[in-house]
Formats: C-alpha cells, structure tokens, sequence
C-alpha cells in the first residue's frame, strides 16, 4: 500500500514536472499521439463507413473488419510495425492508426444502416436524395452510434499508445511504466498508470457526454438497445 | 534494431524446429485465459441477479465497473503491482474485472430481454420466482449471455498478450521476444496464433449460441 | 364461486384501479368485464390469481379468501389465457400445453395424452405438438394458449381479451368455438375485453366498469341492452343498441301473424277475399303439407285453381332460433316488410312484421 501511495506522491514531486521526461511532456505526446491517429483514422473510417451504410453495399467487409480488429491483438501490431519501419515514431502512429479504424468503420457503417427504414423512405418520398439524404437525415440520426464508435477507438488508441512505450524511442506515459519496470522504480510505474488511466477514463467521460449531446431526445432509449456493450481492448 | 530491410520473409524452418515451444506458449495463453473468463463469469453472473433483486444497485454498480473499461490494461496491471506484485493473481485479477465490465450489463439485459407476457405467463402458470428464473428466464436469456461471453472472450484473449510486460504473456511473450531479437517471424507466430485463437473460440461459442436456442428464428 | 367484497386497488402514485367492487361469479357462468382502458378491469381479473393484491376489501374463491393460498398453488388451479398468450418461446407446444400437468407432478404418459387430447378439443392437428410457438399462425397460437389454461382441468379460468391479436374473421370463429367448449365444461370464467359486442357474444352476465374503477351495472346482456343503468352505459353499448338487442331475442319469442294463405286447390275467389281481409295485395302459397312454396300478386292472378298460378319465391326464411336481427335482415334483402318463418324442411310457421318486431324493443 506505501508503494502504491508513493506513486501518488511522485507526481506531485516538482522534479518531474520539469526536464526531460518531465510529466507535462509525456501527457502531451500521448494525446498528440492518440489525436492524430483518432483524426486520420476517422477521416479514413467515417467516409468509408458512410458509403457503405448509405448503399448498403460491402456491409460484410464492413462488419469483418471490425470483428477481426478485434481479434488480432494490439501489441502484435505495434511490434510487427515497430519492426518493418525501424525509425521514428511513425510504426507506432501507423499501428494506432490501423487500430482506430475497425471500430469507427463498424459502428458508422451500422449507425447508418440502422436508420428506421420507415423514416428513410419517408425523407425519399419528400425528395431527399443520395447526398443531402445523407447529410440531414441518415447522418444526425446515426451521430450518436458513430460518437459510440469513436469512444471505443479512442480508448483502445489510448491503451494502445500507452503499450507502444516498450518501443525505447516511443514516447507518451505508458514510458513512465517502462522505465519503471526495468528500473525497478514502482513508484514511477504506478505514477505512470494513474495517469494514463485519468487520461482514459477522463476521455471516455468527455466523449460521452458529447454523445449524450448529440443524441436527439427521444431517442435515447431506442439507441441505447442498439449500442454495444463495452468491448474495447484497453 | 533493424531497418526497413528487416527480413520480412517468414522463417518457416524457425516454425518447424519450435513447434513445441510455440505449443507451450499456446497452452499458457489458454491458461491465462480460461480462469479469468470463467470465473469473472460466474461473479458477473451472481451480481446480476442481485442487481435484478435490488434494482437501485444496478446503476451505480454498472457506471463504476464501465469506468474500468476505458482504463488501459497495461495500466490496470500496474497499478495492481504495489498489492499483487508482478504474479499471476495480477494478471487473473485485472482480466476478471475486465470480463466483468462486459458481462454484468450483458447478463442483466439478456434476463430483462425476456418478454413481459411470458413471464406473466410463467407466474400465472404457477411457477414460482426460483422455478421461473430457472425454467424461463435464463433458457431464454441464454443465447444473448452467450454472445456476451463470445467478446468477453475475445477481448480477454487479446488482453492476455499485455501480461507479458509483467512476465507472463503466452503468445504476447513470443510478440515481445521476436521484437526484442528483431525477429519477425516470431512476432507474426505469436500474431496470428493469438487472432487464430481469439477467432475459434467466437466461432465456437458462435456455434453454441446457435444450438442451444433451436427455437428461434434466424438468430 | 368467486366473490368480490368491496375490493379496492388503490396505487402509490394515487390511481385508483378499482373502487369498491361488490360482484358474485357464479358457478358455471363466464362473467364479462368490460369497459374502457384504464378503468380496472384487468386489474379485476389478477386479483383473483394473486397477481394482484388489494388495497382494501377481499376476493373470495369458493368462500376462501385468496390471500390465505400459497400463490404458486393457487395460480396452478385457475386457468390463465392472455392476449398475446405468453407462450415459453423455447417450449414445444406439447410442453407449453403440459406446463401445469408438469408443476403438479403428472406422469409423462398420462400428461401426453392430456396434450392430445386437448389438441383435439380446440381443434389443432396432432403434428402441431412438436412445434415451437414462432412456427405457428397467430390463430393458432392463440388456441395453444387456451388449451394450455385447460391442462390441469382448473374449474376457473381467467382470459384477458384472449382473442384480441387475430384478425376478426378467426376471432368469430374462436369464440364460437369457445362457447361450444364452454357448453360442454360449464367452468367458471372471469373473461375480460373492451371490445363490448365481444361482450355481448360471450357472457352471461356483463360487468361495466367505468373510469376510476367504478362498477356501472352488473346484468345479463338483454337486460343490459334494455335497460341501460345510467348515460355513460349507453354510450358504452354504442348507437346500434337497439340492433343488438334485437340480434340477442329469438324469433320464437315474437307471435307471427298467420297471414292470408292458399292452397293448390284453391281457386281465385279464395285468394282475393283471403288478399282482401289481410289488406295485402298478395298471398302466401303453401302444399298440402303446409310446405311454403312462395308468393303469388294478385295483380297477376288468372282463372284457375292456385297451382295453376304464377308462384314467386321468398328470397330468405328464418327459423325460430335465428335472432330478430336476423329477420331484419331478411326484410331488408327481400325488399319487403315481412319476413316468412318456417321450420324443418320448410314448413310454413308465420309473418313477422316490421311493426311487430319494433313492438319488441318498447
């Protein structure tokens, strides 16, 4: 228990707040990390998911991706990436990124999918087509279970990026668990994985909120049977 | 390390000659697997039918367990050093916990998803509230608990390759070992054994969701 | 018998599902509960399983207060039958049917051929005991749900708008059917619907329940028709009040006039004085053997015995049994003012006018 409460006390010890590998420093790589991974995967993802959920077409492909994401553990594909590209930080930003996807592609895909039939063809009877149907109708009724897909992609990119640290150039909090571990420094390791569990927890909270907001009333309860349960790799 | 002109053609003699090895690792991710699943199982199991009891346990107990899902693994396994050092019973309890997040709401709603005019029914037939859960309620439940424990399963099985950071690992172990050697063919065994794994255990649990509900339509 | 004593059912959140209720089922007879939503009627029917408790008052099974049975026992004894049946969706219909059997520790042998036997009584094929409920029509899930009620032999049985989720044309016949059952089993019945023609097909007595749970009048169908308690009972039983009532009295019960007949033998003096004295412009056809052959105008009368004379059809006869709606009916397609009874094999019986039919609802 000591040890556990000297973790606490590390960080608020001023020397680590200062410096190389200073605490500011390694909480913003992790969320320059997790962010630009999130954003280029999603501008991958959503569009892709979009299509496919307003054509209904490669659904299947759709659908898979997501299960096999799943299925293929993250550390494998941060090391197999680590790997191939020997320089710089961009295997772990490749490997976060290809992590972010399953996720927002499978939900985005279903969330449009899952648009009551009735009211699509009520919005076809009133002359939406093709684009605009998409942008007033399908999209701001399947934004909450997209928003559900990008809480579980930014949860496993924050896991992930804090696994990626076992990579000596890496940077980010899970470092502090790394160092630790080989410096046989648990202080700094618990340091490390109260802080990146804050980071987690703190964005999982935020985005849910942000879905709850864009959430059109009346709705909620319909959706909250549709949305999957917790299954994120963290 | 090595640089992009790292041998990326896979090392089957490597394969052959370590079939034994490559056996174990399977075996101890297995290891590593079943007792948490099982048992984070039957502990999300009596807290759902306590949560059915007492209603106004459920939400609280859901949000706090649902605040576990978004806290890393990595991390959850380090903050479980300072009690349970770096030994099995860390990583078994960091993975119950997270089989807990994703079958305590699964099991709760999988009995709520029993329709209200059959368990009237049951009632009025004269079974009484054990009899009901027993006959009615969790048969019809079941198919729904099964899909649940397909990805808490899956989940699992991927989690499990985190533990190597903290001397275990099973598969995950020979992830970070074929890094450490620069060794690619290593890392893509551990890979695709564990996505192998993770895929037959959904298909078969797929397969016994399918035969254990013969009475409904489709799926 | 069951006995309603001042049964309250008052909720927290202050609704009062039922207000005072003083009512007798006897045995034998289905009692109706009818009314609009809301006003306690199904509420009515689960006290008497126990589903239910009330707030103040007692329900009595046979002189038993129910709130003195152990629950489970208790709902094993009473047959339940509700609208969307509640088939177990992971049961065959065999062991949906023997539910009760089961609890109650029958032999499998002696439980399978309670299932087929009741098979039979609600009219399904054999074949359909080893299906699951989604595998049957909605009819027939039904039928399932009143032969499982049956099962155990409960000498009550509660049914809560059971032939609701079917289309009308099955529902007629469901009941028709049922009422058969009914004939033949004679079980007490609390039978509850807001569907007042269902009502009125159905029971023995009727129980109106109004809103707040009050009960509005307790009678048999005819006297309910005839005698309406208060305003909103008038309005329950709807605009065609008189109709109905005229469909719920036999034609036996209203005196037929003789009307001007003629026999073959007859000759045309006869039928114009007969024509004359009923103030008609025509005249009734009979055989020897009173069998009713139709109609002949004397506009078209010629010389000449009566077999020699144009004879017309009646479009539509009724019999003793049909109802006075029926003659109604019969008028209005005939395009005439009477209708012609008669018994087997066409024998003629009488007239029944328009008048004397409108006699019956004063």
């Amino acid at each position: 228990m000591e040890v556990f409460l000297e973790g606490v006390l590390w960080l608020f010890d001023p020397e680590n707040w200062s410096g190389i590998n200073a605490i500011p420093d390694r909480v913003r790589e992790h969320v320059v990390y997790a962010t630009v991974a999130l954003v280029i995967g999603a501008a991958i993802a959503v569009p892709v998911g979009l299509w496919t959920g307003h054509t209904g077409r490669l659904g299947n492909l759709a659908i898979n991706v997501g299960n096999l994401g799943r299925a293929i553990p993250d550390l494998g594909i941060v090391a197999i990436a680590a790997v191939l590209i020997g320089f710089g930080i961009l295997p772990v930003i490749l490997a976060l990124i290809a992590l972010a996807i399953p996720p927002l592609l499978t939900n985005t895909y279903t969330a449009v999918r899952g648009v009551d039939p009735e009211v699509r063809d009520a919005a076809e009877g009133m002359g939406f087509t093709g684009w605009r149907l998409l942008r007033q109708v399908e999209i701001p009724l399947a934004l909450p279970l997209i928003f559900a897909g990008l809480r579980v992609s930014t949860v496993q990119v924050i896991a992930t990026a804090t696994i990626s640290g076992f990579i000596g150039r890496a940077g980010g909090l899970g470092r502090y668990i790394f160092d630790g571990l080989s410096m046989f420094d648990t202080p700094r390791v618990v340091a490390g994985a109260i802080l990146v569990a804050l980071l987690g927890v703190l964005a999982d909270v935020g985005l849910s909120r942000l879905q709850r907001a864009v959430t059109p009333k009346g709705f909620a309860a319909a959706l909250a049977e549709r949305e999957p349960s917790p299954a994120a790799k963290a | 390390m090595t640089t992009a002109s790292a041998t990326v053609l896979i090392n089957w003699g490597w394969i052959g000659r370590n079939l034994g090895p490559i056996g174990d690792s399977v075996v101890e991710h297995l290891v590593l697997t079943a007792p948490p699943v099982a048992f984070g199982f039957v502990l999300s199991f009596g807290l759902a039918l306590l949560a059915r009891r007492y209603r106004s346990l459920y939400q609280p107990l859901v949000r706090t367990t649902g605040v576990l899902f978004a806290v890393p693994s990595l991390a959850f396994f380090a903050l479980l050093i300072p009690f349970l050092g770096l030994s099995r019973a860390n990583a078994y309890v960091a993975l119950t916990m997270y089989t807990l997040v994703v079958l305590l709401p699964n099991i709760v709603e999988g009995l709520d998803g029993v329709p209200a005019d059959v368990t009237e029914a049951a009632d009025a037939m004269g079974y009484s509230p054990s009899k009901r859960l027993l006959k009615v309620e969790l048969p019809l439940a079941t198919p729904v608990i099964i899909a649940g424990l397909r990805i808490a399963t899956v989940t699992i099985i991927g989690l499990v390759t985190v533990t190597a950071f903290i001397g275990f690992g099973g598969l995950g172990d020979d992830i970070l070992t074929g890094y450490n050697r620069a060794f690619p063919t290593q890392i893509v065994v551990g890979v695709t054994l564990t996505a192998a794994l993770a895929i037959l255990a959904d298909v078969a649990l797929l397969w016994l969701q399918r035969a254990v509900a013969p009475w409904r339509q489709g799926v | 018998m069951i006995t309603f004593e001042s049964v309250t059912k008052r909720y927290p959140d202050g609704t009062v599902a039922l207000d005072a209720l003083d009512l007798e089922v006897a045995d034998g007879e289905i009692v109706v509960f009818v009314g609009p939503s809301g006003c306690g009627k199904t509420t009515t029917m689960r006290l008497v399983n126990r589903m239910v408790t009330p707030t103040s008052g007692r329900v009595l099974l046979d002189g038993t207060d129910v709130a003195e049975r152990e629950p489970a026992a208790l709902r094993r004894s009473i047959g339940y039958v509700i609208q969307h049946t509640g088939l177990f969706p992971h049961y065959t219909v065999r062991r949906n049917i023997g539910t009760v059997p089961e609890l109650e520790g029958w032999a499998r042998a002696r439980r399978d051929e309670r299932v087929d036997e009741l098979l039979d009584v609600v009219g399904l094929p054999p074949e359909v005991a080893e299906r699951y409920p989604h595998q049957l029509s909605g009819g027939q899930r039904q039928r399932v749900g009143v032969a499982r009620a049956l099962a155990a032999d409960p000498s009550v049985m509660l049914m809560d708008e059971p032939f609701g989720a079917v289309d009308p044309l099955v529902r007629s016949r469901l009941q028709e059917e049922f009422l058969r059952l009914q004939a033949e089993v004679r079980k007490t019945i609390v039978f509850v619907t807001h569907d007042i023609d269902e009502a009125l097909t159905m029971g023995d007595r009727i129980a109106i329940l109004g809103e707040g749970g009050r009960l509005q009048q307790y009678a048999t169908p005819r006297e309910l028709l005839s005698d309406p308690a208060n305003d909103f009972v008038k309005d329950f039983l709807g605009e065609e009040r008189g109709l109905k009532r005229l469909a719920l009295i036999p034609v036996s019960e209203v005196s037929a006039e003789y009307g001007p007949v003629v026999y073959p033998d007859d000759d045309r003096a006869v039928a114009e004085r007969s024509a004359d004295a009923a103030g008609l412009d025509w005249v009734i056809a009979l055989t020897e053997a009173h069998v009713l052959l139709g109609w002949i105008s004397t506009h078209e009368l010629v010389d000449g015995p009566m077999r020699d004379q144009q004879v017309r059809p009646f479009g539509l006869h009724v019999q003793a049994g049909d109802s006075l709606r029926a003659a109604l009916n019969a008028m209005v397609t005939n395009q005439s003012a009477v209708a012609v009874r008669v018994s087997e094999g066409d024998v003629y019986e009488g007239l029944l006018s328009q008048q004397l039919i409108a006699k019956e609802l004063d």
